[in-house]
C-alpha cells in the first residue's frame, strides 16, 4: 500500500545540515498495522510526515497504491491526502466546532452534500462510541474522547491508510488501551492500513503486525512483532522490548547483591525465554539434573504478535559447580541468561 | 458605493420624535440653563453623535475590508506558512509599517488629493471615511496577523493532512479558530477609531470631535465640551460591551 524508497531528509539549522532521515526503505502491506518505534529525536515524526508529504523528503520516493506521489504538485496531492488520513498526539481538533462539526470538516472540504454529511457523521460518531457527545465542544471532552473524535474525523474521507503520530502518548494507560482497541477494530472492520509511530513498545505489542525500529534517522531493524520479540537483533530493539517488561530487583535483594562470587552466595539470574523455550519446563529440568533449587523472585510472561515471551528473576541455590552447569544448560537451550550478581 | 448607509440618523430622528411631546420643552428649558445649550444645540449634538457612529461603522467596515486580507497575507506568507513567500511578506510588512508610522492627523491632509479623487470632496463625514479606513487598516492587518499567530500549528497541519486547499485553511480553520481574538482586537480597533474620528472632526469631518473643538474650545463653552466627552465615553462603553458579548458567544474554550 505504501512504499518508501531511499527516503532522506536533511534540515538546515544555522547553515549546518541535520540528517533527520537517512535512506529509509519501508514497505507497508495493505491491511496491516505497521509500527515504527523510536526514541524522541530519532526521526519518527519526520518519517510519518514524509508519507503524506506534509514534510517533503530531500531525496527518495514515496509510493501510494503503486503511484509515485513525490512527483505530484501541491494541488495534485489534495485527493491523495484525502486517502491518507492522520491522527495526532495532541488531537488537533477545531475548538470552534462541535464534535459533529469536526467530523464533518473533511467532508465539507470536498463539498459533500449536507444530507450525506449528516448521515455519515452520525454513523462515525456511533462507530467511535460518542453518540451523546455530538453537540459538545472539544474543550468539554476528555483526552480519550478527543482522540475518538480525531479518529472519526480521520475516517470520514474513507481513507485507505491511517497515519497515527504518537496517537496515544498523551493518554493514560487505560485510555490508551481503549483507543488501541478501537484502532484494531477499525483495522479489522474496514481493512484499513495503519502506520503508527510511537516510543512505547506496549503500543506495538498490543496492536502491531509489523514493527520497525528507527534510531538516529535510520531504520535499524524491521520484522514481524513476534520475530522482533523473540529474536531482536539490535541493542536498541532489545532496550525497547525490556522497557515493556518491568522487572526490577526487589530492594532487599538489591541491598545484599554482591558482584563477585563469594562462599555461601548464590547467583541471581535474569532469564529471558523466547519462542520455543517458553513452554519447556527448563527450571524443573535443571533442578533434577544438577541438584539445584530455584527460587523465583518475579516472573512475567507476555504475548506479542502471536509469540510468547517471558522474563524471570530467579536465584539458583546449590553447589557452585552445579549452578554453573545449570546456567550453561539454560544457555544451551536458547535462554538468554544474565547473571546480575550473587545473593 | 462607499457610503451604504447615507440616511443613518437615529439620534436626530429620535430628537425630532421626542420634540412632539410637551415634556420636550421642559427638557430644552433644563438644558438651556447650561451655558451654550439651546434647542438647536441639542439637535446639533444628536447630529454629531449620528455622524460619529456613522464614521465608526463605515470606516470600521472599509478598514476591515482593506486590513483583513492584508493581515491574512502577512500571516500566510510568513516562513513555514501555507503561502510562504519571502518577497511578498517583506513588501506587505514594509508597507504596513510605513502606513502605521504616519501620524493620523498628517495622513488626513496628506491623502487629500486621493480623497478628492474617489469621493469628489475632502470635507464632511463621507470624505472622512477614506483617511479613516486607510489609517486604521494597517492596525487591523497587524491585529489579524497576531490573532492568526495564536492558532496552534497542529491545526493547520491537520487541515493540510486532510487535503485542504490554502483558501479552505484560511476560511475554515484560521479565521473561525481565531475569531474570539479577532473580535477582541476589533473592539480595541473600533475604540481607537473613535479617537481618530474625533481628530478628523478637528479638520472638517464633522461629528462629536468637531462640535467639541468648535463650540467647546473655540467658543469656550465647557458644558458642551463635557457633554461631548460623556457621549464619547458612552459610545466607547457600548462598543466594549458589544465586543465582550460577541467574544463570549464565539469562545468555546
Amino acid at each position: 500500500m505504501i512504499q518508501l524508497q531511499h527516503i532522506s531528509k536533511i534540515f538546515e539549522q544555522n547553515n549546518k545540515p541535520i540528517y533527520a532521515l537517512k535512506d529509509i526503505n519501508l514497505n507497508i502491506p495493505q491491511g496491516q498495522i505497521y509500527g515504527v518505534i523510536g526514541k524522541s529525536g530519532a526521526g519518527k515524526s519526520t518519517l510519518i510526515r514524509c508519507v503524506n508529504l506534509l514534510e517533503k523528503p530531500t531525496s527518495g520516493k514515496v509510493f501510494f497504491d503503486n503511484q509515485d506521489i513525490t512527483q505530484l504538485s501541491n494541488h495534485q496531492l489534495i485527493p491523495i491526502r484525502r486517502k491518507i488520513s492522520m491522527i495526532f498526539q495532541h488531537f488537533n481538533l477545531l475548538t470552534s466546532r462541535t464534535v459533529f462539526g469536526n467530523i464533518a470538516f473533511p467532508l465539507e472540504l470536498n463539498h459533500t452534500p449536507k444530507t450525506m454529511i449528516k448521515q455519515k457523521v452520525n454513523d462515525l460518531i456511533e462507530l467511535v462510541g460518542l453518540k451523546d457527545k455530538a453537540d459538545a465542544y472539544p474543550a468539554n471532552l476528555s483526552g480519550g474522547q478527543k482522540q475518538r473524535v480525531a479518529i472519526a474525523r480521520a475516517l470520514a474521507s474513507d481513507p485507505k491508510v491511517l497515519l497515527c503520530d504518537e496517537a496515544t502518548s498523551a493518554l493514560d494507560p487505560e485510555t490508551t488501551r481503549s483507543i488501541l482497541a478501537l484502532l484494531k477494530n477499525i483495522n479489522q472492520k474496514l481493512g484499513l492500513t495503519i502506520l503508527l509511530i510511537t516510543h512505547e513498545m506496549d503500543v506495538v505489542k498490543q496492536i502491531c503486525d509489523q514493527v520497525a525500529v528507527i534510531h538516529d534517522g535510520e531504520l535499524v531493524e524491521q520484522s514481524s512483532v513476534g520475530e522482533m520479540f523473540s529474536h531482536a537483533k539490535t541493542d536498541i530493539a532489545r532496550q525497547f522490548i525490556q522497557s515493556t517488561l518491568h522487572l526490577i530487583i526487589p530492594d532487599d535483594y538489591q541491598s545484599r547483591l554482591s558482584h563477585t562470587r563469594q562462599e555461601g552466595l548464590n547467583p541471581l539470574l535474569r532469564l529471558e525465554f523466547t519462542g520455543a523455550t517458553v513452554d519447556s519446563p527448563l527450571l524443573s529440568q535443571i533442578a533434577k539434573q544438577f541438584n539445584v533449587d530455584t527460587n523465583i523472585i518475579s516472573a512475567q510472561m507476555d504475548y506479542a504478535g502471536g509469540v510468547k515471551f517471558g522474563l524471570m528473576l530467579t536465584e539458583i541455590q546449590g553447589q557452585p559447580e552445579n549452578t554453573s552447569s545449570a546456567i550453561q544448560f539454560l544457555r544451551d537451550n536458547h535462554t538468554t541468561v544474565e547473571v546480575l550478581g550473587y545473593v | 458605493m462607499f457610503d451604504f448607509i447615507p440616511s443613518f440618523k437615529p439620534f436626530e430622528s429620535l430628537c425630532k420624535f421626542l420634540a412632539q411631546y410637551h415634556f420636550w420643552d421642559d427638557f430644552v428649558a433644563f438644558c438651556s440653563s447650561f451655558n451654550g445649550f439651546n434647542e438647536a444645540m441639542i439637535f446639533k449634538m444628536a447630529q454629531a453623535t449620528d455622524q460619529t457612529i456613522y464614521m465608526v461603522i463605515l470606516s470600521g467596515f472599509w478598514g476591515t475590508v482593506i486590513g483583513l486580507p492584508i493581515g491574512i497575507l502577512l500571516y500566510t506568507t510568513r516562513k513555514g506558512q501555507i503561502l510562504e513567500c519571502y518577497a511578498a511578506n517583506g513588501f506587505i510588512s514594509l508597507m504596513t509599517n510605513i502606513f502605521r508610522s504616519i501620524p493620523f492627523i498628517i495622513l488626513i491632509v496628506w491623502i487629500i488629493p486621493f480623497t478628492t479623487l474617489i469621493m469628489g470632496t475632502f470635507i464632511g463625514k463621507q470624505a472622512a471615511i477614506v483617511p479613516l479606513s486607510i489609517g486604521v487598516s494597517p492596525l487591523i492587518a497587524r491585529m489579524i496577523e497576531n490573532a492568526l499567530l495564536d492558532v496552534p500549528k497542529g491545526l493547520i497541519e491537520a487541515a493540510r493532512s486532510m487535503g485542504s486547499t490554502p483558501l479552505q485553511i484560511i476560511f475554515k480553520v484560521l479565521l473561525p479558530e481565531s475569531l474570539p481574538i479577532i473580535v477582541n482586537s476589533m473592539t480595541i480597533t473600533l475604540i481607537t477609531l473613535t479617537g481618530y474620528i474625533a481628530m478628523a472632526g478637528a479638520v472638517g469631518a464633522g461629528g462629536l470631535g468637531q462640535l467639541a473643538i468648535q463650540y467647546g474650545y473655540n467658543g469656550y463653552k465647557p458644558a458642551i465640551m463635557n457633554t461631548v466627552l460623556v457621549i464619547l465615553i458612552i459610545i466607547v462603553f457600548i462598543i466594549q460591551f458589544i465586543g465582550n458579548t460577541i467574544v463570549k458567544r464565539v469562545t468555546h474554550h
